[in-house]
């Protein structure tokens, strides 16, 4: 039977979480709630003795200090309205899983197979309130129908007990092992119908080509002997729409593209991913020449460097927008867990050492009606930053970087970019740690997690917009726990060399990653019926694609399998041999002794011809603002420091452990009172040495309204601006890209696909000039093309965005470099020029402008200052440095002086500027978001040394640090036009998302 | 035994074990053994051969049954494989010994909802305590002052003049007794050795963000009576050298961070004591 332990607090006990929600009803659904308290409730599915009850009761579940528990009956009293939420069939339910190792644990017991134990939680509502209200706040606010479900009751059915529970959310499915075939000799409408009724994302080209390639007669014969029909099976339909989604195969990364500019020239471009991805890095490793430091780079699943002759390090960052836009905190916890996986399962795997996080929503006060099926932003931003807390926090990887980024055409999709960066031995076992072999006759091997229904067809579903039908079991919650069990076991594993190979399982799950590890050594034969499943009744293609999360696969040589598998046991987890690996050429799958699938390796990856696109590049005018002159430009300055992308993300990043690990040396929030904004992060990676790792980002999404190219090039130069700024030395760096863009393959959903695609064109272009021009190679990199909104009416598309993450050294941390004012008497510097580049800027969209004139980069003449800055940093000369960017110089100097808590006089007079003369007003140099730019304080004892250094750069004085407590800035006539007290411009920078 | 033997239990979500051992070596531990629960758990690993067991931050089984109640179940009944002792035997065995206990946030929690502290007049697995969710409901990660009682029990923190500053980073931090009779015999007997304070270690403080979680009488840290097992919320092994501290660009430090002396305080009073 079912038993049900209720667990609340005692009535003196604060309810900090009722308390939280209470807040958030009051705040954002407006609704006069008084107070809420919340219950937990375990629904035990098990064998036990009334004994065994009480002790579950009072001990593991219920903290008698200030709870108390309650066995069968209610805990719930003195109440309006009474709201449960649980979760639906099938959800990962962590607590659930938790609770029953608990309960093994006191009765010295397994749970038989399908017993179980489900929680739920019930929030107790006091106020004046309607039931639709009590409607609105559920759904609005405590329960994500997606993924839960829940009951409401009122205080009087609920003491007539008229009201039922909300049951057991158990999988009864039976197990099928059923597998169909699919008649393909059909209409080009059917074959469209097949692909979309299934969720398989295939285009009718490709449909085709697996409609042809079924009906080759060798192709039929073949399969006879093995019993397969020449129909394909429902298990290699779903092998090969994983295997060629966008999400896996980049089909337009590695499409041939005919580009035509604005003066109608035309070049065709075959593989943007080959021509300025990997071409970039090519070139790169050339100019490098014996000081290469790329160990393995686009061939894993992640990017490995060398550190120093001991270790190298690795990194990767992901997006994880589809299912963050569904279920943003399942959405966003499996992301950052899910791209962990990613540097473990690089070369032999790594330890990972650090997280960075860059989230792009809509405003949190968005105030416009949104499309059925969107969830608010503010809603979005909630689950998001709470799903990265936990999968972060409860991993022990610190958080040491990333962003908010705000504009409103992210209410469509979210954008969700998840990095990891693992480091490892530079050799294990005599061998070096990034590279990895399979043998044919090794064992497939996977390990951590269960198979369930959740995240099937995420693969090929973030191959499409989101739409109102977006399918439900796409979504999945990670299990950071699991994980860390797993992750625990395998470096034990690696390091007493248990296995050959590892690999990920992420989108396409077992299909994907058995599926390219089969390509190391020419074919494997896997058997579904030996994975294990969470629950009973999934169908063999099921198994075989489902995204179940905490999974890693492995290639493990029979002399080893049972070393691994005992290992794996005493740690408490779960490891499973389905086949082995082969040199027959064929992905051969079974269930039990029937062969199921039967593909070739080559059609299976190589099938695909390269998709063909146009893009057609033009320039958009968008209206230039009149310049304004003004006296005072304080409130200019105020309002800057209050716009979303510029104001302080204190209380998101708070909420994330930087520190974990040991190693931290530079923190996200810098100065006298720890809540500057640091430009990067610096951490130690081996507590025995004093080097360190650097990281940091650029990301512009505002400046793809102008153009797409010098959007790249300021993200370029954005990360390695702040990467410098810190310390980050130029001889070991490296960089990361993830584009996220919108649609860009013409249809009738997509009629400026030609314009979008030359958008995505400029942007590589850029990518590879400048990655070429600075000497920064790129080590992996990810891309998310679908990110639109469309249910047939409303489409939103993203602004077309990529991150630029970068990752390097710093020989010596003691040497960092912070941003904020170290003492009266510094002087301050500006390096870089400054240019009538307000195009795209903070400043021009507070006014409500675009504009033109985009900020540019002059690559060669910026690496020739970040090396003459390094160079002073090296000798000690700079007391602080920060970089400009949004928001310009105004921004710069104020975050600098409140950090610091010392005030500064500025002359703009003594600004550089380039350009011609009229163009050169208080606004522009003030607000222009020029790149390359660095704001740096230098004791006057520094001073001559630090010219001398700088010598040869563009580089001016621009005023003092003071005692006082106030910035001021004199204008190009002489006159004070600008002037504010920290405290003033701290505030107006602090308080937007201060409660958030 | 003549060498200093530190054991720092890790598995199940434990996290901060690289740098808790870290700070046992340069204490001057002779030998450090960083354990996987399964250890000790098949028999491997025996409590018995160690002086100092750390119990450190992590998020023990995701916290999911509340911070780290899932392995103080585990811990009280979880036997060793193949034998009839069970692991809590081996820990008792290892207080009885006058051996050293320290808990760093999920570990503190540990001792806490196992009953190891406060343990009142030796009452060890009767829990009297409990650490809770913050008072803003959320995870914190900020550095803060404690202030410390020179006349508590505590070996861990001799010689601490004034107080020590520390990093928290925990959601359920907050601090509460059963009853006022045990809070007031946890002061009586200066058992309550940190508590959050202003940067001046003058006087204890319940204003957030000086006292981050709304802890009863500011409390971050306790012992037990013999002051041999101390807990506390903030991570001492998360400030071992200058450049852990958020404001080293700009303030003259020294170069060893203030929470090494736990660790050095631990590893003398073994030798002194138990070698």
């Amino acid at each position: 039977m079912t038993h049900r332990i209720e667990i609340n607090l005692k009535k003196q006990v604060r309810d900090a979480r009722g308390e939280r929600i209470r807040r958030e009803i009051e705040h954002f659904l407006h609704f006069p709630v008084s107070s809420v308290r919340t219950i937990d409730v375990y629904s035990i599915d098990a064998q036990l003795s009334t004994k065994e009850l009480e002790i579950i009761a009072a001990e593991p579940l219920c903290d008698r200090i200030i709870q108390s528990s309650h066995i069968n009956s209610s805990a719930a009293s003195d109440f309006d309205y009474l709201v449960e939420v649980g979760f639906r069939p099938g959800v990962t339910d962590n607590i659930g899983r938790t609770a029953r190792e608990a309960i093994e644990y006191v009765t010295g017991r397994r749970l038989e197979e399908g017993e179980g134990v489900y929680t739920s939680v019930q929030y107790l509502l006091k106020g004046e309130l309607k039931p639709a209200d009590v409607e609105q706040i559920t759904t609005g606010l405590l329960c994500n129908t997606l993924i839960q479900r829940y009951r409401i009751v009122d205080f009087a059915s609920f003491n007539a007990g008229t009201s039922a529970p909300l049951g057991i959310p158990k999988v009864t499915a039976e197990t099928r092992a059923t597998v169909n075939e699919i008649n393909l000799n059909v209409s080009d409408d059917e074959l469209l119908a097949i692909s979309k009724d299934g969720v398989l994302a295939l285009t009718l080209e490709e449909m085709k080509i697996i409609q042809e390639y079924f009906q080759d007669s060798a192709v039929a014969e073949q399969r006879k002997k093995l019993g397969l029909s020449e129909n394909p099976t429902d298990v290699e339909l779903e092998a090969l729409a994983q295997t060629w989604s966008e999400h896996c195969k980049h089909k337009i990364f590695a499409a041939t593209i005919d580009y035509c500019d604005e003066n109608g020239n035309r070049e065709e471009i075959h593989s943007l991913f080959k021509t300025f991805i990997q071409g970039a890095t090519k070139k790169v490793r050339e100019q490098l020449g014996e000081r290469d430091f790329c160990l393995s780079v686009f061939k894993d699943n992640a990017g490995v460097i060398k550190f120093n002759d001991e270790y190298s390090l690795v990194f990767k960052v992901e997006t994880h927008n589809s299912p963050s836009a569904l279920d943003p905190y399942g959405g966003a916890l499996t992301g950052i867990v899910g791209v962990n996986r990613d540097p473990f399962g690089t070369g032999k795997g790594a330890k990972l050492i650090f997280n960075t996080d860059v989230f792009c929503f809509a405003s949190p006060f968005y105030e416009k009606t949104l499309p059925a099926r969107l969830l608010h932003p503010r809603r979005i931003y909630e689950g998001v930053v709470e799903g990265v807390e936990h999968g972060g926090n409860k991993s022990g990887i610190p958080t040491v970087n990333g962003s908010l980024v705000f504009d409103d055409r992210f209410a469509g999709k979210p954008l969700v970019f998840c990095g990891t960066a693992g480091f490892m031995p530079a050799t294990i076992n005599g061998e070096p740690s990034h590279v990895k072999t399979i043998y044919p006759g090794d064992l497939i091997v996977m390990t951590g997690g269960r198979i369930g229904k959740d995240g099937i067809h995420g693969a090929t579903f973030s191959s499409e917009e989101l739409s109102e039908s977006s399918p439900v079991s796409a979504v999945q919650i990670g299990d950071p726990i699991t994980q860390k069990r797993m992750t625990d076991f395998l470096i034990i594993a690696r390091d007493r060399n248990l296995y050959n190979f590892i690999t990920d399982n992420g989108a396409g799950g077992l299909s994907s990653s058995i599926g390219e590890m089969a390509t190391e050594c020419g074919g494997c034969r896997l058997d579904l019926a030996k994975a294990p499943l969470k629950y009973s009744g999934l169908a063999p293609w099921e198994i075989l694609i489902s995204e179940a999360q905490e999974r890693m696969s492995l290639a493990v040589p029979p002399a080893k399998i049972e070393e691994f598998l005992a290992l794996a046991r005493k740690m408490g987890v779960e490891a499973t041999v389905l086949g082995d690996f082969t040199d027959s050429g064929y992905f051969h799958i079974s269930y039990n002794d029937a062969t199921v699938a039967y593909l070739p390796i080559d059609f299976l990856h190589e099938g695909l011809p390269p998709m063909q696109l146009k893009g057609v590049w033009e320039i958009k005018k968008h209206p230039e603002p009149q310049p304004v002159e003004k006296s005072d430009y304080t409130g200019e300055l105020l309002k800057l420091l209050s716009s979303l992308n510029i104001c302080s993300k204190e209380s998101v990043v708070r909420r994330y452990d930087h520190e974990v690990q040991g190693g931290s040396v530079l923190k996200p929030f810098t100065g006298v009172n720890d809540d500057g904004p640091s430009d990067a992060a610096v951490l130690r990676p081996d507590l025995e040495s004093f080097e360190g790792v650097v990281v940091s980002h650029g990301i512009c999404p505002r400046y793809s309204d102008i153009d797409t190219y010098h959007m790249m090039a300021n993200a370029i130069d954005e990360g390695i601006r702040g990467y410098v700024a810190v310390g980050g030395s130029l001889d070991l760096i490296a960089g990361l890209d993830n584009f996220c863009w919108c649609d860009p393959v013409q249809s009738e959903k997509t009629p400026d696909g030609e314009y979008k695609t030359a958008q995505l064109v400029r942007a590589n272009k850029a990518l590879y000039d400048y990655c070429v021009d600075y000497n920064v190679p790129l080590i992996s990199g990810k891309d998310s093309m679908k990110n639109d909104f469309f249910d047939g009416v409303t489409k939103i598309s993203i602004p077309p965005t990529v991150l630029f993450s970068v990752i390097g050294k710093i020989d010596d941390v003691r040497k960092t470099v912070t941003m904020d004012a170290k003492r009266p008497g510094d002087i301050v510097y500006l390096l870089g020029k400054t240019a009538f580049e307000l195009g795209g800027s903070e400043y021009y969209a507070l006014r409500g402008f675009v504009g033109n004139r985009v900020p540019r980069v002059d690559a060669l003449k910026s690496l020739k200052r970040y090396r003459a800055y390094h160079e002073a940093v090296q000798q000690e000369l700079v007391a602080s440095c920060h970089d400009l960017s949004d928001g310009g110089l105004a921004v710069a100097l104020a975050e600098t002086a409140f950090a610091g808590g010392f005030g500064m006089e500025i002359d703009l007079q003594r600004v550089l500027f380039s350009g011609v003369a009229c163009d050169r007003t208080d606004e522009v140099l003030l607000f222009s978001e020029s790149a390359s730019r660095l704001l740096v304080t230098v004791h006057p004892e520094n001073r001559d040394m630090f010219e001398k250094v700088m010598t040869g750069n563009c580089f001016s004085s621009i005023g003092t640090i003071t005692e006082e407590t106030t910035l001021t800035v004199t204008g190009i006539d002489g006159s004070m036009i600008l002037r504010g007290a920290l405290d003033d411009l701290k505030e107006a920078w602090q308080s937007p998302l201060r409660e958030l | 035994m003549t060498l200093a033997k530190a054991i720092v239990l890790t598995g199940n979500g434990t996290n901060c074990e690289i740098e808790a051992a870290h700070a046992c070596r340069l204490a001057g531990f002779d030998e450090v053994k960083i354990a996987h629960i399964s250890e000790l758990l098949y028999g491997e690993v025996r409590l018995d051969d160690f002086h100092f067991l750390n119990l450190t931050g992590g998020f023990l089984d995701g916290d999911d049954l509340g911070s780290a109640k899932a392995q103080a179940n585990r811990l009280k009944n979880a036997r060793i494989t193949g034998t009839n002792e069970h692991l809590i035997d081996q820990i008792l065995r290892f207080i009885k010994d006058g051996k050293l206990i320290l808990g760093v946030c999920n570990g503190f929690q540990l001792m806490v909802k196992m009953g190891l502290l406060p343990a009142l007049d030796g009452t060890y697995l009767n829990q009297s305590a409990t650490l809770t969710f913050n008072d803003c409901g959320r995870f914190q990660d900020r550095w803060v002052y404690m202030k410390c009682d020179a006349a508590s029990p505590s070996v861990f923190t001799k010689g601490i003049s004034g107080g020590i500053y520390l990093p928290i980073r925990h959601g359920e931090g907050k601090f509460l007794v059963e009853s006022q009779e045990v809070l007031d015999k946890i002061e009586a007997l200066h058992l309550s050795v940190l508590k959050y304070s202003d940067s001046d270690f003058s006087a204890p403080t319940m204003e957030f963000p000086l006292n981050p979680n709304g802890s009863t009488n500011a409390i971050a840290g306790l012992c037990d009576e013999s002051g041999r097992l101390m807990g506390l919320m903030p991570h001492p092994e998360a400030f071992l050298h200058r450049t852990n501290h958020p404001r080293w660009t700009r303030e003259s430090l020294p170069e060893e961070g203030d929470g090494l002396i736990l660790f050095r305080n631990a590893v003398e009073y073994i030798r002194s004591n138990l070698l």
